[in-house]
């Protein structure tokens, strides 16, 4: 432990411990108003986002505290430093360092040291105003729990010799440690840095006499610091930036020597100690250190003949001259894509063969982002965008590497990926894919709704190391225990990847993995897979790793399968003896303004944009956290942030130029419950039925068993009672613009138009249950809910989809499509397990009754799945196939 | 020297375990909540655990007590959310310092009743001051990133309140706690220090941040250091980290901190992660288990728990910590 030690500590985000070993501290100073005109112009006209980045600019440049000042004549400095720091503080990558609140009013340092979190410097304070307020202010900024910048300043008034310097430091100092404790190592002094070869004799030993004055602090004064704002040494030079950056370097090689720790320097302005010309060097350090009479003439004529006029560097593109591989490293690690083709062909005539590249500087570059991503520096959409400039560069390297024939990349291993027959959702599948590319694996993706014989073949004939299968609604399920029973009758002895919205460690354990003899493994987010696929093919690993994992499953399904069984069950009958009573006498029922069923051919996208729930849309990029907060996460904010810019942009192009069309049907109808279970539905003089489930778990007293019926006035109490029931689609034109940004290797793209479309999809679900329950029902004309509330389900009446846990049976969808037409009217099919398709589709129905509410329907017995199958009219092996998830062990 | 800065050299001091977690098991309604006293109040108060100090005192004098009993040295007062900030969204700013005053009374009156009956281990009441609804270096609207839901003034007027209260009332420390923003416990410090120079009061105050994920940083950002650094500008009697994580998590960001302060070290995880019903799950034997880790590593002076945690939890933090020395403490603990 080195605590015993005093060391100023300092802290934004992340810590700043200045030992006696840590280099020179470099405070920022362009978000000065005295010493910044640009930064003084933006911050009167208002324009903050832009001061902002010019504290990013400095923090990247490498300040490891920024000094912030807002004094000047014309700006309300208090207000103006409240406001920019509150900015500041929401910029990560901003406020991870340390800031130095830089004011001469006290009401202006002490605004400031209110709304930083971190330990602050505050610069500064001094005995000009005599003892009390020197004291009194150095009391408070303990309390608020900052270091302070002493000025060499007292009564009479400046430091401007050795003696002063000493005499004003050494009593500050006595005052603050002993009068009121100020910790020692937290006094930083300024020990006035003047201007030199002014021409007037009195100013020739500024130089040194600060350094000097530097030396006596540090020896006597015990852990304090030394800071100074170095340019004003050079103020005579102005103009001539050579040797001012001489001056500067000289100036502080030797302060630093003294124990000057800290200061304001600007790097742009500082030429390397041992570049300096020699005969510059001699005459710079004869001004410096006061070596000769002549010391500023001589300078001065010197002066005249290196006056030169360097560019200006331009800080932002200046990683362009850095080392071919560190260039293609920065364009995949920052996903940018505007140089990867002219850094690509110059490592292309650097090697003897195109491939080289790839299995070099691209393979070098994405380790690096395999590297970030894998402990967590990096997330998941900024891979997707360095996957992109992945892929463009390969796209360019193509034609040499089939130019020289016979020559096939070397992968870490060969994965297939497949969405399960009758199931048509991949964003999740397509995000694993591209994070896994990026690690160099092979992947064979056969897309959705991929039939077992194909997946089967097709690893067969590629012989692929990890077939990797996922699925979103619950009949994916059997399909994966189907294809997991068949890769073992087929002797298969590659392990089997599960993944997806519906899948999860409990199925995988108890239903996936007893049937497959080799290693079944769940992975539901992208950054585990890497990992996991890592494991499973490394040669010393991989029998460990399985081992592990069935013991893992094998325990887990042991453990699952024992908690089940605690749980008691009711027959059926008993269940529906338990059912919902609502009191029908006392509860109005509203006829619709409009029975029937209406269809919207082409509906404005703008007007779903406000009803849009971003949380998932996040979710799917593997960004956790609720919108509009994650927006502001200190972990993943950033990101959220660009990802979240990147999707309105791609949104306002789907919407303006009609990219997508949106469609809709729905239908309002008389309806009454009958048999318990089962509501009746009239519609043109026919009836239709829609079979609902029934809770059978054992419930507390006073709880009711719910089914969906129990929320409809049964026919016995000779009430009319209505429901509804929807179709909407956005995915019209999704799938043709996914395959076009696909092949311009955009994958990034891709995946944000399948997720906007989703998005857009569950925003007409909510836009239009609205206006059925305002107008085309309209039990709920008064309503007026904004989209948090809506997201929050605060509206009256249901909207419950079939998949979903009130009624998780798929074969409803089946009678919603006979009763609307939807394939007929708006072109939304369903495919064998019940998916609908496009994709982006939600169906479902519409409950009215004030009291209904979503529930879970959870686990039921054979009673009822064998009288389900006699209500709907199936044989009780179909209705167990369907019914699967929720029925009991 | 305070006699718990005695203790803290001795042994591992115990902590105790979730309130909210003990206070579910009663299932109180609505009108539990209200008693008598606040039974034709305007607003819904269930849910509002600091009030029921006030509306069943026997209810929390009996959580105290099953922890005392379980053997623990230090209880937490029932004021997690006793500011008027927190109290205003059931707009009860008004009883604030009664609620604190009488949470340190009851909680005082039950340490009292164990050091009598058992003088060799004396029993402690900490003060709990919690982190507020509002963050005060944290903006609720993203789109106005500058925006702030509170100032450091109102906080400090808070906070100066509630430790008032939770001194009139007789607790033996303060304890900041739960700190998602740094700068509202910066707020919480800077009014205790008013109160302790007014008072020429030198209670001794502890201070326990959260990090919010595996990130390793608070809600605000920062790292366990950045953090500790950022609290230690006023004499404390230990710095900790609390709730977010279990026990194994928090594990890493222990050590971080108790290589780099002089101060005691607490911790007082959570009872695991919660599980995917939001509960948690972790048994007295698992925490007790990974706590065994720290004092392998010899990095901790005070445990306890948090959410999820009972008094089989404590009982069991607290039979495994007899076993074990203290982390070393330098003689001058007090940084001044």
């Amino acid at each position: 432990m080195d605590t015993a030690k005093r060391y100023l500590k300092l802290s934004g985000l992340e810590p700043l411990v200045v030992t006696p070993e840590s280099n020179f501290i470099n405070i920022g100073e362009r978000t000065n108003v005295a010493g910044s005109r640009r930064f003084l112009r933006m911050i009167k006209e208002g324009n903050y986002e832009e001061a902002l980045s010019i504290a990013r600019h400095q923090v990247e440049g490498g300040a490891q505290i920024i000094d912030i000042n807002m004094d000047d004549g014309l700006i309300d400095g208090k207000d103006a430093m409240v406001k920019f720091l509150n900015l500041v503080v929401a910029e990560p990558d901003i406020s991870r360092v340390p800031i130095m609140i830089d004011s001469s009013k006290w009401e202006i340092i002490e605004a400031g040291l209110q709304v930083v979190q971190g330990k602050c410097v505050v610069n500064s304070i001094s005995l000009k105003e005599g003892e009390a307020t020197f004291l009194q202010q150095a009391k408070l900024i303990k309390r608020y729990g900052a270091a302070v910048i002493v000025m060499a300043f007292d009564e009479v008034g400046q430091a401007d010799n050795l003696d002063r310097r000493i005499e004003i430091a050494k009593r500050s100092y006595d005052l603050l440690v002993n009068e009121i404790h100020f910790p020692p190592e937290d006094i930083i002094f300024d020990l006035n840095i003047f201007p030199v070869a002014t021409g007037m004799d009195e100013h020739r030993r500024n130089a040194i006499d600060f350094i000097e004055g530097t030396r006596w602090v540090r020896a006597n004064l015990p852990y304090c610091s030394v800071s100074g704002g170095v340019s004003n040494v050079s103020f005579s030079f102005r103009g001539n930036d050579v040797v001012r950056e001489a001056m500067h370097s000289v100036f502080l090689y030797h302060a630093i020597q003294a124990g000057m720790n800290m200061g304001i320097v600007n790097p742009a302005m500082l030429e390397v100690y041992d570049d300096i010309p020699k005969d510059l060097l001699e005459h710079v350090e004869d001004v410096m250190l006061d070596r000769r009479e002549d010391a500023t003439e001589r300078l001065l004529e010197l002066a005249e003949t290196v006056k030169g006029t360097k560019e200006e560097k331009k800080a932002d593109l200046s990683w362009r001259n850095e080392p071919l591989q560190d260039r293609i490293t920065r364009s995949l690690v920052k996903g940018i894509d505007a140089f990867i083709e002219t850094d690509i062909e110059e490592a292309r005539q650097s090697v003897v063969k195109p491939i080289e590249v790839i299995e070099g500087h691209l393979m070098q570059g994405m380790n690096v982002v395999g590297d970030l991503f894998g402990s967590g520096k990096m997330f998941l959409p900024q891979v997707v965008k360095s996957a992109r400039v992945m892929k463009k560069a390969v796209a360019y390297l193509l034609p040499y590497i089939e130019a020289e024939k016979g020559h096939v990349a070397s992968y870490n291993g060969k994965i297939l990926m497949a969405t399960v027959k009758g199931d048509v959702h991949d964003i999740g599948k397509n995000i694993v894919s591209v994070v896994l590319a990026c690690n160099n694996y092979e992947i064979i993706d056969l897309g959705v709704m991929v039939p077992p014989e194909k997946i089967i073949r097709v690893a067969k004939e590629e012989n692929v190391d990890i077939i990797g299968l996922s699925g979103l609604i619950t009949p994916s399920l059997d399909e994966m225990v189907f294809l997991a029973k068949e890769m073992q009758r087929q002797d298969f002895k590659v392990p089997l990847l599960i993944g997806g919205a519906t899948t999860s460690k409990a199925h995988t354990a108890v239903k996936i993995d007893p049937q497959y003899e080799q290693t079944v493994v769940h992975v539901n987010d992208a950054s585990r897979a890497v990992t996991v696929v890592g494991d499973l093919l490394q040669k010393e690993k991989k029998e460990a790793y399985r081992t592990q994992l069935k013991a893992d499953y094998k325990l887990f399904r042991e453990g699952f399968l024992k908690r089940q069984k605690v749980k008691e069950y009711l027959t059926l009958e008993e269940a529906r003896s338990n059912k919902l009573a609502l009191d029908w006498n006392s509860n109005e029922i509203l006829t619709p303004n409009r029975l029937g069923i209406q269809v919207i051919d082409e509906l404005d996208l703008h007007l779903l944009k406000d009803y849009i729930d971003w949380t998932p849309f996040f979710r799917s990029w593997d960004l956790h956290g609720a919108y509009p907060e994650i927006l502001a996460d200190s972990l993943v904010g950033p990101q959220a942030t660009d990802l979240f810019k990147d999707a309105n942009i791609m949104l306002e192009e789907l919407i303006t130029e009609k990219k997508l069309k949106a469609k809709a049907v729905f239908g309002l109808f008389k309806a009454n419950q009958v048999n318990d279970d089962d509501i009746e539905v009239l519609h043109n003089g026919e009836q239709t039925y829609f079979r609902t489930l029934r809770q059978q778990s054992k419930k507390a007293e006073g709880r009711p068993n719910l089914a969906l019926a129990d929320f409809i006035a049964p026919k016995t109490t000779g009430l009319q009672d209505f429901i509804g029931c929807f179709c909407v689609s956005t995915g019209f034109g999704t799938e043709t613009l996914a395959k076009q940004y696909e092949r311009d290797h955009d994958d990034y793209s891709s995946i944000m138009v399948k997720a906007l479309s989703d998005r857009l999809a569950e925003a007409f679900a909510e836009y239009l249950h609205e206006r059925v329950r305002k107008v085309d029902w309209g039990y709920a004309k008064e309503e007026s809910l904004t989209n948090p509330e809506l997201i929050k389900e605060q509206y009256k009446g249901i909207r419950p989809a079939p998949g979903y846990p009130a009624c998780p049976d798929h074969l409803e969808k089946i009678a919603i499509w006979n009763l609307l037409k939807v394939e007929e009217t708006i072109g939304v099919s369903l495919t064998e397990s019940l998916a609908m398709w496009p994709a982006a589709s939600v169906s479902g129905y519409y409950f009215g009754n004030p009291q209904a509410r979503y529930f879970g329907l959870g686990k039921i017995t054979e009673d009822q799945v064998k009288d389900f199958a006699e209500r709907k009219n199936i044989s009780i092996t179909e209705a167990q196939k369907w019914l699967q998830p929720n029925i009991i062990e | 020297m305070h006699i718990i800065e005695k203790l803290l050299r001795e042994r591992i001091l115990v902590l105790d375990g979730a309130m909210g977690t003990m206070l579910q098991q009663y299932q109180f309604t609505e009108e539990d909540f209200r008693g008598e006293r606040f039974k034709d109040f305007h607003k819904s108060l269930k849910g509002n655990n600091d009030l029921l100090s006030l509306t069943q005192p026997e209810a929390i004098a009996e959580v105290h007590r099953k922890y005392f009993d379980a053997g623990a040295d230090i209880v937490e007062t029932n004021t997690f959310s006793g500011t008027t900030i927190a109290m205003a969204d059931y707009e009860l700013e008004e009883f604030v310092y009664e609620l604190n005053y009488e949470s340190a009374r009851i909680a005082k009156e039950v340490a009292q009743e164990f050091t009598l009956k058992e003088p060799n281990k004396p029993r402690f009441v900490a003060g709990a001051m919690g982190p507020t609804n509002k963050t005060a270096s944290l903006s609720p609207d993203v789109n106005n990133p500058g925006f702030r839901a509170i100032s450091f003034d109102q906080l400090r007027i808070a906070y100066k309140q509630q430790a008032e209260a939770l001194i009139d009332g007789g607790v033996d420390f303060l304890l900041v706690e739960t700190i998602f923003d740094t700068l509202n416990a910066k707020a919480a410090l800077f009014a205790i220090e008013e109160v302790k120079e007014e008072r020429n009061s030198a209670i001794p105050v502890m201070v326990s941040g959260t990090i919010t994920d595996a990130s390793g940083r608070t809600l605000s950002g920062q790292t366990a250091e950045a953090f500790l650094i950022s609290i230690a500008h006023i004499p404390l009697l230990s710095v900790g980290f609390n709730c977010a994580l279990g026990a194994k998590q928090l594990a890493p960001h222990l050590e971080v901190i108790a290589h780099r302060t002089e101060l005691a070290v607490s911790a007082y995880p959570n009872a695991g992660l919660p599980n995917a019903f939001g509960a948690y799950d972790e048994s007295p034997s698992q925490m007790a288990e990974q706590i065994e880790e720290y004092l392998d590593k010899g990095l901790i002076n005070i445990i306890g728990g948090c959410c999820g945690t009972t008094p089989d939890h404590i009982r069991a933090i607290a039979q495994l910590v007899t076993n074990y020395k203290p982390r070393k403490l330098i003689q001058n603990t007090t940084v001044i």
